[in-house]
């Protein structure tokens, strides 16, 4: 007897191809929110096989804080050409000088809170009524709340306690103009699953993730990039260290680790060997308990 | 078996709020290390805050600031772990108030259901409840877990006469597949490891049960359903003439040259090719997403069904259906609301309340129509178009719908056609 079920990456691709036409089918102007990460690349990759022979039918939008990595804008431009892919840059640089945000001041300021009002921003003025994003559940547990199709109200606000029941596999997209939805395709994936699908399909992802020399400076229990944003702190040494990331962030924010890891196999090996979360070496997520929830609410994705 | 061959199992929790269902969940997180040092030290850090002895487990899964802050789950929280043989997905739902929404929604998507109860008190209304959901919402594994036997001295006297307290109700619903099992959560007894304290006790421990449930046969593989998502049209080169109708397959399986009707329509052709980014395939069934290309040139758009000629669902415009009401705001007599069923979205109003069921009685209730948070009843419900439709007992997918209100956009019912 042959067999009729699925394994586990099969069925999660399967949901998220699902996920991304009903996406196409229920909104008018949907885009993929790229950061460059391997999550939204693996998105990407997805929603070209949900659309396959055709194009990928909606554009990717980058919030480009101006804190990139200069290998995560590279990868972004090849990737958008070899898709044929139409993209969409909301600049965070530019909300600050049009007075929209202002820029941290101190040590550990980062531009991680003013990607909100940027990709707010973007979304209004390009009338986008769905971002799809790479967002999993596995990562943080305001995460795990999240449902599949996320409303947001006229605010771009989150509201956990107001979330539309999700049943079957029937996704609810209706909404009133100017509200929109985050759509989260591989919502039940976790890291490993992205490891082992991007192992699987042979996907293409950025340098950064495997391990190279880099010049670091030791700063919040991780290996913070050396970089031109980078301000030395007394005591604070340039060093050079075989380093890759875990996750791909602004450079400022994004937190090495020592590895030796640096093709696809050995990452995996490593994953699932991690004692820690894949999220324990954003500066970000360490500045409160409630962190992720809070830019959440505010419309972050 | 190699890991990539593993399946996905997904489950959901039930229980009251004091059943250990958190801990359950912590404990099995933990035990089966899926929890990382930086959740353990959190968590540890907030036990010590508490004021609790060792780590409270339960900690791990109340994610939201209000949920900390009161102790409560809030709304349904998606869980993950893996073993070396399989991957799973737990719907972790709020045991409290709001059960039933709660309940209904993580169900709706799981293949087993383990229900909680507290050793010391017994089969409660509240396990009744959750036995009844599971039943109707058709949850085709269910195991009972026996939860606190620490606090009764791990006797196998009070097990099986919990069990006998199940069994006797539970004659009454309709559950395939029923497990029970002797535990403490909080210490750890039978939930991934075996038990010291219960000798008596010869059954498995539940991370096994959970891993060799057989989950294959959960799908229906008769009848052949396909809800067209999308078509797809590239209109480039080497696909000037594409036509693909993308779609997950709902139910059955589907090969190249069988023959298909395309519902409402009933227009007959032949499957040309069954088309995945990965290239042709031989055959396609449920969950699979892909794309169907049709030897004819026929009208085929979202919500339309493909199906095969010789066994099509039910065409109806009028059907009955166990709905249970989700939203805050209650039904509005003969009001008008959207009905989404598979990819295809009509106009619906809710003929007739026919009677609410009382859950913990199972007593019907004729007299009182209104229907509000929670309430779950036997309805007509009248379309304006036909929908092609089956019974949920036969197929989860095609025998399902939600009902949205076109005021406020919010899903405000879920429904399992009779």
């Amino acid at each position: 007897m042959s067999k009729y079920y699925l394994n586990y990456l099969d069925e999660l691709e399967s949901e998220a191809i699902y996920i991304l036409r009903e996406v196409w089918a229920q909104f008018e102007n949907p885009v993929i929110l790229f950061s460059g990460g391997k999550d939204s690349i693996l998105v990407t990759h997805l929603a070209k096989k949900a659309f396959y022979p055709s194009k990928i039918p909606f554009p990717l939008m980058h919030v480009d804080t101006g804190h990139n990595f200069p290998e995560t804008i590279q990868f972004r431009d090849d990737l958008i050409e070899k898709f044929d892919a139409q993209l969409i840059v909301g600049s965070v640089q530019e909300s600050i000088d049009k007075g929209r945000v202002a820029e941290e001041k101190g040590k550990n300021a980062t531009r991680n809170s003013l990607q909100i009002t940027t990709l707010l921003d973007a979304i209004e003025s390009n009338k986008v009524d769905c971002a799809i994003g790479g967002g999993r559940r596995d990562e943080e547990k305001a995460r795990a709340k999240e449902r599949f199709f996320s409303h947001r109200d006229d605010f771009g606000q989150w509201d956990p306690k107001n979330q539309r029941p999700e049943l079957w596999n029937i996704l609810n997209g209706k909404h009133f103009e100017g509200e929109h939805f985050r759509a989260f395709p591989i919502s039940n994936w976790t890291e490993m699953d992205v490891w082992n699908y991007i192992k699987r399909e042979s996907i293409q992802i950025p340098s950064l993730y495997f391990a190279h020399d880099r010049k670091v400076v030791w700063r919040n229990d991780s290996w913070i990039p050396v970089s031109e944003y980078l301000k030395l702190e007394e005591g604070e040494e340039i060093v050079t260290k075989k380093i890759r990331f875990r996750t791909l962030g602004d450079i400022t924010i994004t937190g090495g680790m020592e590895s030796d890891a640096d093709t696809l196999e050995k990452i995996a090996l490593e994953v699932s060997a991690m004692k820690k979360t894949e999220r324990g070496n954003r500066t970000d997520d360490k500045r409160s308990e409630t962190s992720m929830e809070d830019r959440k609410r505010q419309g972050y994705f | 078996m190699e890991i990539s061959e593993n399946q996905l199992l997904r489950f959901t929790t039930a229980g009251s709020v004091d059943d250990g269902k958190s801990t359950l969940i912590g404990r099995l997180l933990f035990d089966s290390k899926a929890i990382f040092e930086d959740q353990l030290e959190a968590v540890e850090t907030t036990s010590k805050r508490k004021g609790h002895e060792g780590v409270d487990l339960a900690l791990f899964t109340d994610g939201l600031k209000d949920e900390r802050e009161q102790g409560i789950t809030i709304d349904v929280a998606y869980r993950y772990f893996t073993t070396p043989k399989r991957k799973f997905i737990i719907a972790d739902t709020p045991g409290h108030i709001q059960y039933t929404r709660n309940m209904v929604t993580g169900a709706s998507t799981a293949n087993a259901a383990l229900i909680l109860i507290d050793a010391r008190h017994g089969v409660i209304e509240q396990t009744k409840r959750h036995a009844f959901i599971a039943s109707l919402l058709q949850i085709p594994h269910i195991v009972v877990c026996i939860n606190k036997m620490d606090l009764v001295d791990f006797s196998e006297e009070i097990y099986n006469d919990i069990i006998s307290q199940f069994e006797e109700f539970s004659s009454k619903l309709y559950v395939k597949d029923i497990r029970f099992l002797p535990i403490s959560a909080l210490l750890g007894d039978n939930v991934v490891n075996r038990s010291e304290n219960m000798d008596w006790y010869q059954g498995a421990p539940l991370l096994h049960t959970l891993e060799n449930i057989h989950i294959s046969s959960d799908i229906n593989k008769i009848d052949a359903r396909f809800p067209v998502q999308t078509v797809l049209r590239p209109q480039s080169d080497g696909f000037i003439d594409y036509r693909g109708y993308a779609g997950r397959v709902a139910s059955g399986i589907f090969r190249p040259n069988d023959e298909v009707a395309v519902m409402p329509s009933g227009f007959t052709s032949k499957i040309k090719s069954i088309d995945t980014f990965d290239g042709e395939i031989d055959e396609a069934f449920a969950p699979m997403s892909v794309s169907i290309t049709l030897e004819d040139d026929i009208d085929v758009s979202r919500g339309d069904m493909i199906v095969k000629v010789n066994n099509k669902p039910e065409a109806e415009q009028e059907f009955s259906a166990m709905i249970c009401w989700l939203n805050n705001e209650a039904s509005k007599p003969r009001a008008k609301y959207t009905i989404m069923h598979t990819s295809n979205e009509q106009t619906a109003m809710i003929k007739d309340v026919l009677y609410k069921i009382d859950i913990n009685t199972y007593n019907r209730n004729e007299e009182d129509k209104g229907l509000n948070m929670n309430d779950i009843a036997r309805v007509t419900i009248r379309t304006t178009r036909r929908l092609m439709i089956d019974e949920y007992r036969d197929n989860r997918n095609t025998g399902s719908f939600v009902l949205v209100d076109d005021v406020t956009n919010e899903t405000v019912a879920a429904g399992m056609i009779l």
